[in-house]
């Protein structure tokens, strides 16, 4: 096949983009972990409520940080208020008890589904201390734009 | 109207009336952005409407739309449309599904958005009508083989013309993703939706969606491709820069654009980090043949300009033709689908996905691209087609002249804002974005003003481009149809040879092989988990 000049030199350029885009990808993941939440665990949705793994809801401190159990359901997150840390580790174990949806912390990278029968889990590290909203970003049904909460991290603010 | 044109035109119709409904659902919900307080507004009616204007834009006026055009393309090119009998009833089952579905949504039974993800439930005649216009445009999808093939017969030697090359290709995209939608809605919805069975699996639901999901953008993006490759440059009176560059990157969308599925799916759980990333890799790869076509299009872009009088290291592009609909559109629309492109790449990438996911940005992105370079290049070839398939000359020609750039204008605002306010967070498809006056959500009421004013821009198109299009119908100067004739090569040699991209059955094969490889081992892996199902939510 024959190809102008030019447009080989483009061709070669696009495929060192796509090696370059690629590459930091893989490295990033494979050196550092940076993945996106990938966590497989299933819980029944129908008996969430008396389910241990869900039977203490909110903010546990651990020796490293903190841990959060959430549940969501229309048109809620349980519990809304959550008060951590900020500067450690906190991770997340969340499910759904009805329909899917989002939680995404605005202003932080903190943005996962919440998908009835399985278990989102994600460890997340809050860089100042403050107020931070959490939204559902998934449509759930006619009271979705009210299904909000807040993150205090470092504590209430002063 | 000459009856063999009456097929593509049905469809072609069909498709406006969709997209002119769409437009006018979607008028409220811009207004909604400037949180005026308008008589009708409720979140019943917007989040319906939200429904409505995702399936009659995405689902409906896109399909219609292509369908009209692949029998356009295969008349004008091949010299046939093999099967009209099989056409005419594949179109009435597709227009009935549509109708029976377009009914249970506007009347409130049905808002489940147009990806109806479970267990949120819609009335059972959704997913029927639904149906009915998939298996509709499979009818479509025979008819296109079937002419193909009869073509073949005759002609052995040649390859296919580039036209009906993009379009086959269209075709086996098409067959590859409705695929995996048919599994969805026959095997695991239809049943639930029914009562047959208690509950559902919301996550496999997904993972099927979005093996339709992904190859459906393609399946939007292909004619368009094979319009700027084949009508572009025809119109300014050029040649195509490379006809072979053209035929593989068509090839290369038959491969990649179905095993990336989970790019969609990077946030949920469930799947494992290193499928996901499997199909970040082949999302990457399709960058490439979009990458080409920036190439190859611009090229005979500048030759044609520079035939024209055009000089200069860039001033040849002010010798192209900007007064005319056609070209003015798909410009734009190229134009358009290159920031489209960098936004996509954000989206595909596995880790910098978290910042824009299920935000503002994936409206924006998404209204850039099949909103704009898909759709101005349907109203571009509109204006294009009309009066080659009804006889009747273009009326209204200065708003037909004006409407594209207005879109444009319309695009920059409203879909770059959303790109802006999903960077700071908000998120998409909501009502009200005030969140009990949090001062968060406060910061970006300035900018979803903007989107707003874009939003009202963009209806102010749809109505002038709706306007042109029936003012021609009604009013139009009967005149001989002009001839639907597409580009030479510049690369064509006096007798080509089909080569090995008109190896249809091959490329087919190699793409289900890559399907299989994708999905085959998670979707093995995720039935073996122990699984709980859900039962159906209504969302009001």
């Amino acid at each position: 096949m024959k190809i102008h000049l030019y447009e080989r030199i483009w061709m070669g350029l696009g495929v060192v983009l796509i090696v370059v885009f690629l590459g930091i990808m893989i490295v990033m993941n494979t050196a550092h972990a940076v993945q996106p939440p990938s966590h497989i665990e299933t819980v029944d949705p129908k008996t969430i409520w008396d389910d241990p793994r869900f039977a203490d809801l909110g903010v546990t401190l651990t020796p490293e940080g903190a841990k959060v159990v959430l549940v969501a359901q229309m048109y809620a997150f349980l519990p809304a208020e959550l008060e951590v840390p900020a500067g450690k580790p906190v991770t997340f174990r969340m499910s759904s008890a009805d329909v899917v949806h989002g939680f995404e912390i605005v202003g932080t990278n903190a943005n996962a589904t919440l998908i009835p029968g399985y278990v989102t889990e994600f460890t997340v590290t809050f860089p100042r201390a403050g107020e931070y909203l959490i939204v559902c970003n998934e449509f759930c049904g006619i009271g979705h734009h009210g299904m909000f909460g807040k993150v205090i991290a470092g504590g209430a603010p002063s | 109207m000459k009856p063999q044109n009456k097929l593509a035109f049905a469809h072609i119709g069909v498709a406006i009336v969709a997209f002119a409904l769409g437009a006018m659902v979607a008028l409220m919900q811009a207004l909604s952005r400037a949180s005026l307080a308008l008589p009708l507004r409720s979140a019943r009616i917007f989040y319906i409407s939200v429904t409505a204007h995702g399936v009659l834009m995405g689902l409906v006026f896109t399909t219609f739309f292509i369908m009209g055009l692949g029998y356009a393309f295969s008349r004008a090119s091949l010299g046939r449309v093999t099967g009209e009998r099989v056409a005419w009833a594949s179109f009435w089952i597709a227009v009935v599904g549509t109708a029976v579905a377009a009914a249970t949504i506007l009347s409130g039974k049905a808002t489940v958005l147009y990806t109806f993800y479970p267990p949120l439930q819609a009335h059972p005649l959704f997913y029927f009508g639904a149906t009915g216009l998939v298996i509709g445009s499979w009818g479509w999808c025979g008819v296109m083989i079937a002419s193909y093939r009869s073509w073949r017969k005759e002609n052995p030697t040649p390859p296919v013309p580039l036209v009906m090359h993009g379009m086959l290709t269209t075709v086996i995209v098409w067959l590859l993703a409705t695929a995996g939608l048919a599994v969805e809605v026959l095997v695991l919805i239809l049943p639930w939706s029914l009562g047959l069975v208690k509950t559902i699996d919301p996550l496999l639901c997904r993972t099927f969606f979005w093996w339709f999901g992904h190859p459906l953008v393609y399946f939007w993006l292909l004619p368009a491709y094979a319009i700027w490759y084949t009508v572009l440059p025809r119109v300014v009176g050029g040649k195509l820069f490379s006809d072979n560059l053209g035929r593989m990157v068509f090839v290369l969308f038959i491969l990649f654009s179905t095993p990336v599925g989970f790019h969609h799916q990077f946030a949920d759980p469930g799947i494992s980090a290193s499928w996901k990333l499997a199909h970040t890799v082949t999302t990457f790869l399709i960058l490439f043949p979009s990458l080409v076509t920036a190439f190859t299009l611009i090229a005979s872009l500048e030759l044609a300009a520079r035939a024209r009088g055009g000089k200069g290291l860039f001033g040849w592009v002010r010798a192209l033709p900007w007064g005319q609909p056609l070209f003015s559109s798909v410009a734009l629309a190229m134009i358009t689908f290159a920031l489209g492109g960098f936004g996509g790449a954000v989206n595909a990438a596995y880790a910098m996905n978290s910042m824009v996911h299920n935000t503002a940005w994936i409206q924006g992105h998404f209204h850039l691209t099949v909103g704009t370079a898909v759709a101005l290049t349907f109203m571009g070839i509109t204006y294009w087609l009309l009066p080659r398939l009804t006889g009747k000359e273009l009326r209204l020609s200065a708003a037909a002249s004006v409407q594209p750039y207005l879109w444009f204008v319309g695009m920059m605002l409203f879909g770059v804002v959303n790109h802006i306010t999903g960077l700071m967070g908000m998120p998409r498809r909501i009502y009200d974005a005030g969140y009990g006056g949090s001062e968060i959500a406060a910061r970006w009421a300035p900018w979803t003003a903007v989107s707003a004013v874009g939003g009202v821009v963009l209806f102010v198109s749809s109505a002038l481009f709706v306007s042109v299009v029936v003012a021609t119908l009604l009013y139009g100067r009967k005149i001989e149809e002009p001839e639907i004739a597409f580009a030479e090569a510049l690369d064509a040699p006096a007798n080509p040879v089909r080569g090995i991209w008109d190896r249809w059955p091959l490329w087919t094969a190699i793409s289900v092989i890559l399907v299989l490889a994708a999905y085959a081992l998670p979707i093995a892996h995720h039935l073996m988990l122990h699984r709980f199902g859900s039962t159906g939510f209504k969302p009001f």
